[in-house]
């Protein structure tokens, strides 16, 4: 990446952090339906501990993810109405850096935090310490991977009104190879098997992504601007 | 096989005969749509045709 | 060269082009459907130990061949699109996602019919069954996606890209069964190396699968040549061959 590439890339970060920041609602609303989805299991199912406990990390899971998908609108939506978007696109800069940007500033706003609220909901859902430790290695593998896959399906429908619906059609199916492994390994681990296989796939998804879906969403964005 | 034979499949009866047919009606339905279409937007351009000329 | 290729797909020319192939692939997928039919299902011996249900194989397999290879034709009808701009790839891609999901689909429910009485279980969420429930996905995705998009050009790149994006589950949904422990078959049958079937379970089988490829051409090009008359009906040529249409 050369220095003008790298000092965007570092521009767009802090301008998109900062902008994410301010907004309030944009960062905090995801946070509290994940803890209110999750607290609506018990509630529904029942508060016996070895029931939860059983299907703590796939609750957790699940909640994290539609509340990671929930929160994807934000990336695009406010540059894309007025106008910046377009600008990025036509600017100077190479687009696929500046998106890049945006994706890693949506993880580091929506996708640590889930991580980092998890072990609370753990202890709510009577997961054992091992299979907290566990699920936030799992949610830190695999929370980058949601914010990238995600941005491809806001990419491709920002431009389409009340697309949100559209938009779980398509990225809820590319999300479920990245739940398989990430709730399978608390599973496996806390059966006392071995978790690398899983942790090494949830790398292996997060290394193809982190290569591959910028330049999709890149692609994307051009054709919806 | 007899024709008995052929309908009652072994006792999976339902279960062949279901899916076969299932494959049947999807198949068939993939042929007569688009023949149905092609038909209306024939008769569109006819229709076209025959008002630019008239006028 | 270009040229000529540019040429020869044009709208006017896949048209006539597929006027004419049209009938005989037509007649070539009767025959095919209904030789495979009557050898799967009379004259194939029983199976030793599912009897007379594994005959859902002749319908299962070919359904789920086809769901996977009409994908693949989907995603490089759309590549094309997104790099050379033609608009015939465009109208081939859109054609191939009706069918390409009803042969996902179809895999899918023959598969629960026959594993319920084989396996007890009308489903399992093993590795195949999920991707496979992952490419109807894809398959509605993308429609849908073409769809919502207003601009029909917009609309065909996106779900071009869609299309790309997607064909990551394919080799997923062929080397499941290879890679995890799962209640479904290891593959019997591969490129090159031969077949695990009986042959006269296995000829059928092929026949069947030719009857679907050719099946799909039919609908391919039927589905395509709407697409183009729709698009093309205030063009010249269509008014100057409105009477052989």
């Amino acid at each position: 990446m050369t220095n003008t590439s790298l000092k965007a890339f570092n521009a767009m970060v802090r301008r998109d952090f900062t902008l994410a920041l301010r907004n309030k609602s944009e960062w905090a609303n995801p946070l509290f339906f994940f803890i209110l989805a999750c607290s609506l299991f018990p509630l529904g199912i029942g508060p016996e501990p070895n029931t939860l406990e059983k299907i703590a990390p796939g609750i957790i899971w699940v909640t994290a993810l539609l509340a990671a998908m929930l929160s994807l609108d934000g990336i695009f939506r406010s540059d894309f109405e007025d106008g910046s978007l377009e600008q990025q696109i036509l600017g100077p800069h190479p687009f696929t850096i500046l998106v890049y940007a945006k994706i890693l500033v949506h993880w580091l706003i929506t996708g640590i935090p889930l991580m980092l609220l998890s072990p609370l909901l753990g202890v709510i859902l009577h997961l054992p310490a091992d299979g907290i430790i566990l699920l936030m290695i799992s949610l830190l593998l695999g929370t980058p991977v949601l914010s990238l896959i995600g941005s491809i399906g806001v990419a491709l429908t920002v431009g389409v009104k009340r697309g949100g619906m559209l938009l779980s059609l398509l990225v809820l199916p590319l999300y479920i190879p990245v739940l398989i492994f990430g709730a399978g390994a608390v599973d496996v681990g806390l059966g006392g098997l071995d978790t690398s296989g899983h942790f090494l796939l949830m790398a292996a998804i997060l290394v193809l992504a982190i290569t591959l879906a910028p330049l999709a969403t890149a692609a994307a964005l051009k054709v919806s601007v | 096989m007899s024709l008995n034979e052929f309908f009652y499949m072994g006792g999976y009866a339902f279960h062949v005969w279901t899916s076969y047919g299932l494959t049947l009606l999807l198949l068939v339905l993939h042929i007569v749509l688009p023949i149905r279409r092609r038909k209306q937007l024939l008769r569109r351009i006819h229709k076209t045709i025959k008002r630019e000329s008239a006028s | 060269m270009w040229k000529a290729i540019k040429r020869l797909t044009s709208f006017k020319n896949f048209y006539r082009f597929s006027g004419k192939l049209l009938p005989w692939f037509g007649a070539i997928t009767l025959v095919l459907f209904l030789t495979g039919l009557y050898w799967g299902l009379v004259i194939a011996p029983i199976d030793y130990l599912q009897k007379d249900s594994y005959r859902i194989l002749y319908i299962h397999v070919p359904a789920a061949w086809m769901s996977l290879f009409v994908y693949i034709v989907m995603a490089a009808s759309g590549a094309i699109h997104l790099v050379w701009k033609t608009k015939l790839s465009e109208v081939i891609a859109n054609s191939c996602a009706p069918i390409g999901a009803t042969f996902t689909f179809l895999a899918l429910v023959t598969g629960a019919i026959w594993g319920q009485p084989t396996w007890g279980t009308w489903w399992v969420w093993d590795a195949r069954l999920t991707s496979e429930l992952v490419l109807l996905f894809l398959y509605i995705g993308y429609m849908a996606l073409h769809s919502a998009i207003e601009d029909r050009a917009s609309a065909a790149r996106a779900a071009a890209i869609l299309a790309i994006v997607g064909l990551v589950n394919i080799p997923i949904i062929h080397f499941s069964v290879n890679w995890w422990f799962t209640l479904h078959q290891v593959a019997s049958i591969s490129v090159g190396k031969g077949s695990s079937l009986h042959p006269s379970m296995y000829w059928p089988l092929m026949v069947m699968t030719a009857a679907f490829k050719f099946y799909f051409a039919t609908v391919l090009m039927m589905t395509a040549r709407n697409e183009i008359l729709e698009r093309d009906q205030n063009s010249n040529w269509v008014r100057e061959e409105e009477k052989n249409l």
